[in-house]
């Protein structure tokens, strides 16, 4: 699959399969991601999808703003009930693909058992976890992904503790395939998407996805910050497969720059983070680089 | 043909399973029905059944890959017990929201605190509102029959059926029990047909976010909302009971068993007392009454009560008009009030002229041992009672086999 043909927005598909409008916030980044990836994945899906922004975005009943088939699930069990519609998949004979459609409470938190069960058993399904750092549908409470320092509605003075890293974890399972993405490249989630579809066995595809009412952001800023988080080197893109990694496009990039962009600039674009102490951004400043320091060993030699 | 054999309660759930054809077993160990899961899964190894056998990390997940299953068009099947299917409670309202014809075993079990693998019927009871319907075996024949037809019941109202039976009493125990032959099981259950099934040929958005009231849809056509939706519920579900009772008259036509769906007397048509049960100890009380009768000349008989929710008000009502006494004899309780099984059965007297006297018997907690000489003595005491007792004397539940 190496040599694929990269997705511009000249050859992107014309077709839509969402109708105009819904009920995200505007400038939502899951509403860029979830236009983008329907492209990619086709008609011949059915999506598993737990209480989230996603749920709303999707339309409230008798309306959708969908064109796809939908099975709205209790919040734990998203990897389950993936599960099973695959396992009736299978039983008809069908290679239609399922896809787990989820946020980072119901992946990192409430559902990481049914998520852990489900690549333990390896299913057949591809899992997107789209990340926007927090319980946001239900008003912006911490999650096991909220950044250490970050405020929410219940870590009024910052959480305490670090975040997990979700695709660490995945990756501890040895699954077919991982990739992570940013709402800010909407088309690398589209190629990589491509390209999960062809892979059998469970598929993770974790996507940082900026939200200006959580992360306290004008809404024109979704793009802009996803791009600076990789930027500075805070969030890389990158895919796993058969356990090697391998930095994608965006983040590749970086590793021929000697410094990166300090995440200062990332933090200051957004109010959730106003309460890091000067300390707790050299942490952050210090993590970083100590993680591409180690980044540069592994792959600039090849 | 038919086959006789004698085999254990969990075997004969499983072949009743088997030859129901259910495509997508989801289940995880919990004792007494563990022996069920095993068969299930050595069965569909060794090739025997033609399904897909999923090992969940949880009861929630179990569910849940049943949910998916039934979703996507294909007959699932699950079974529990006890704290298994408490984890499953968020997951069993869900699939009764969803109206998925699913059917499930619950081998009945004690909850915790403090741990018991013994039987009661607490985790059923505790889970009676779910919009589930429940159905309750008094032995292995029924095991296997009540489950065949529960399939056949879930999905023609669309709403899930639990089949319970009582743990080790019915699950662990041998005895004798006639199987159906696949062809003729075939001809009496039609393929799984679910009219939302998920395709990308017809695509639905299940279970989506409704608001407080109903709403347009694009054509401009007003739609119900989720209260709407749960009102159908509740009125299906109480049709489901003449469903059941058809299908049992199907059932007995093509196998020759059958003919008291919902309710199972036993010596009552001359009784003027009567004890109510579900479950094994139902069939218990048929020893007990015989005695009664024997050795006291006492007019006694038992009515098994087959179906628990949907709750058969009227039959019931109807069917206790005539007794001087009714004794409810149940293996769980609402905490802080009397037997589930009594209040429903009292509630459902009351707009009745004739209100028979009441006596509510809780027993059998956590697998206490129910002794058939106690049910003897507290069946008799309450049939000599006299009037003379309060209301309040006569509607405190009272326990039997306590041994502090
Ligand atoms: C069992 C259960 N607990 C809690 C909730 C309430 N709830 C609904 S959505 C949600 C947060 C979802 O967060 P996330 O998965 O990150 O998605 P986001 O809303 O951020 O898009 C919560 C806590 C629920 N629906 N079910
Ligand atoms: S709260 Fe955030 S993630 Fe949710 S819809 Fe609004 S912008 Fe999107
Ligand atoms: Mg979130």
């Amino acid at each position: 699959m190496t040599n694929m043909t990269k997705t511009n927005v000249i050859n992107l598909t014309d077709e839509e399969f969402i109708y105009p409008g819904n009920r995200a916030c505007s400038g939502c980044g899951l509403s860029i991601l979830y236009r983008i990836g329907l492209k990619a994945l086709g008609r011949d899906c059915i999506f598993v999808v737990p209480p989230s922004c996603l749920t709303v975005m999707q339309g409230l009943y008798p309306i959708a703003a969908t064109q796809m088939p939908i099975l709205n699930g209790t919040f734990a069990s998203t990897a389950a009930i993936a599960t099973g519609v695959r396992a009736a998949m299978k039983r008809l004979g069908k290679k239609t693909q399922v896809v787990a459609w989820a946020g980072d409470g119901g992946t990192s938190d409430i559902g990481i058992q049914a998520l852990s069960g489900a690549l333990e058993r390896n299913e057949d399904i591809i899992y997107i976890c789209y990340d926007n750092e927090a319980y946001m549908n239900t008003g912006v409470q911490r999650s096991g992904t909220t950044p250490q320092g970050g405020l929410t509605t219940t870590t009024p003075y910052g959480k305490k503790e670090t975040s997990k890293n979700v695709p660490d974890i995945v990756a501890a399972h040895n699954p077919a395939y991982i990739a992570t993405c940013s709402a800010s490249y909407p088309l690398d989630f589209h190629d990589k998407l491509i390209k999960a579809k062809e892979i059998s066995g469970l598929k993770y595809i974790h996507i940082q996805t900026p939200c200006p009412p959580g992360w306290g952001c004008d809404e024109r800023m979704t793009v802009k910050i996803g791009k600076m988080a990789i930027e500075c080197g805070l969030f890389d893109l990158y895919e796993i497969e058969e356990g090697k990694k391998k930095l994608s496009e965006p983040s590749a990039k970086l590793l021929k720059k000697s410094k990166l962009r300090p995440v200062q600039d990332y933090l200051n674009m957004q109010t959730r983070f106003k309460a890091l102490s000067k300390e707790q951004i050299a942490a952050m400043q210090e993590r970083i680089d100590q993680k591409w320091e180690g980044y540069r060993e592994e792959f600039a030699a090849k | 043909m038919s086959k006789k054999l004698i085999d254990s309660g969990n075997a004969a759930a499983a072949m009743a399973v088997q030859l129901a054809a259910a495509e997508v077993i989801a289940a995880y160990p919990i004792t007494p029905q563990t022996p069920l899961t095993e068969k299930l899964s050595e069965l569909i190894a060794a090739g025997e059944m033609d399904a897909e056998y999923v090992a969940v990390e949880s009861e929630h997940s179990a569910l849940a890959v049943c949910i998916g299953a039934a979703s996507a068009g294909v007959r699932p099947f699950t079974a529990t017990s006890s704290n298994g299917l408490l984890y499953m409670s968020e997951q069993l309202h869900w699939a009764a929201g969803g109206r998925l014809p699913m059917v499930m075993c619950v081998v009945n079990r004690g909850i915790g605190a403090p741990w018991s693998v013994w039987n009661d019927h607490q985790d059923a009871i505790s889970q009676r509102d779910t919009g589930w319907i429940q159905i309750f075996a008094k032995d292995h024949q029924e095991i296997v029959d009540m489950t065949l037809k529960a399939f056949r019941l879930a999905e023609l109202v669309h709403i899930p059926v639990m089949v319970n039976y009582d743990g080790y009493y019915l699950s662990h125990t041998y005895m004798p029990f006639e199987l159906p032959e696949a062809a003729e099981v075939r001809a009496f259950l039609p393929d799984y047909d679910y009219k939302h099934t998920l395709s990308p040929e017809h695509p639905e958005s299940l279970n989506t976010v409704t608001l407080p009231d109903a709403r347009n849809d694009i054509n401009g056509v007003k739609q119900g909302s989720y209260m709407d939706i749960r009102h159908n519920l509740h009125q299906e579900m109480c049709l489901a009971m003449d469903v059941w009772e058809e299908i049992d008259a199907d059932f007995q036509q093509r196998f020759g068993r059958g003919g008291a769906p919902i309710l199972d007397p036993y010596c009552c048509d001359d009784a003027e007392f009567v004890v109510v049960a579900m479950g094994s100890i139902a069939n218990q009380f048929r020893d007990v009454v015989d005695r009664l009768r024997q050795d006291d000349g006492l007019k006694i008989g038992v009515l098994a009560l087959q179906m628990y929710r949907p709750f058969p008000i009227a039959r019931i009502a109807e069917a206790l008009q005539s007794f001087k006494g009714v004794m409810v004899c149940e293996k769980g309780l609402s905490y802080g009030n009397q037997g589930a099984l009594y209040a429903d059965l009292k509630s459902a007297l009351y707009p009745y002229p004739a209100r028979p006297r009441l006596h509510n018997f809780i027993t059998g907690l956590g697998g206490r041992e129910i002794r058939t000489d106690d049910l003897y003595l507290a069946l008799k005491t309450a049939c000599l009672q006299d009037d003379l007792t309060t209301p309040v004397q006569n509607d405190t539940p009272q326990w039997i086999g306590l041994q502090l």
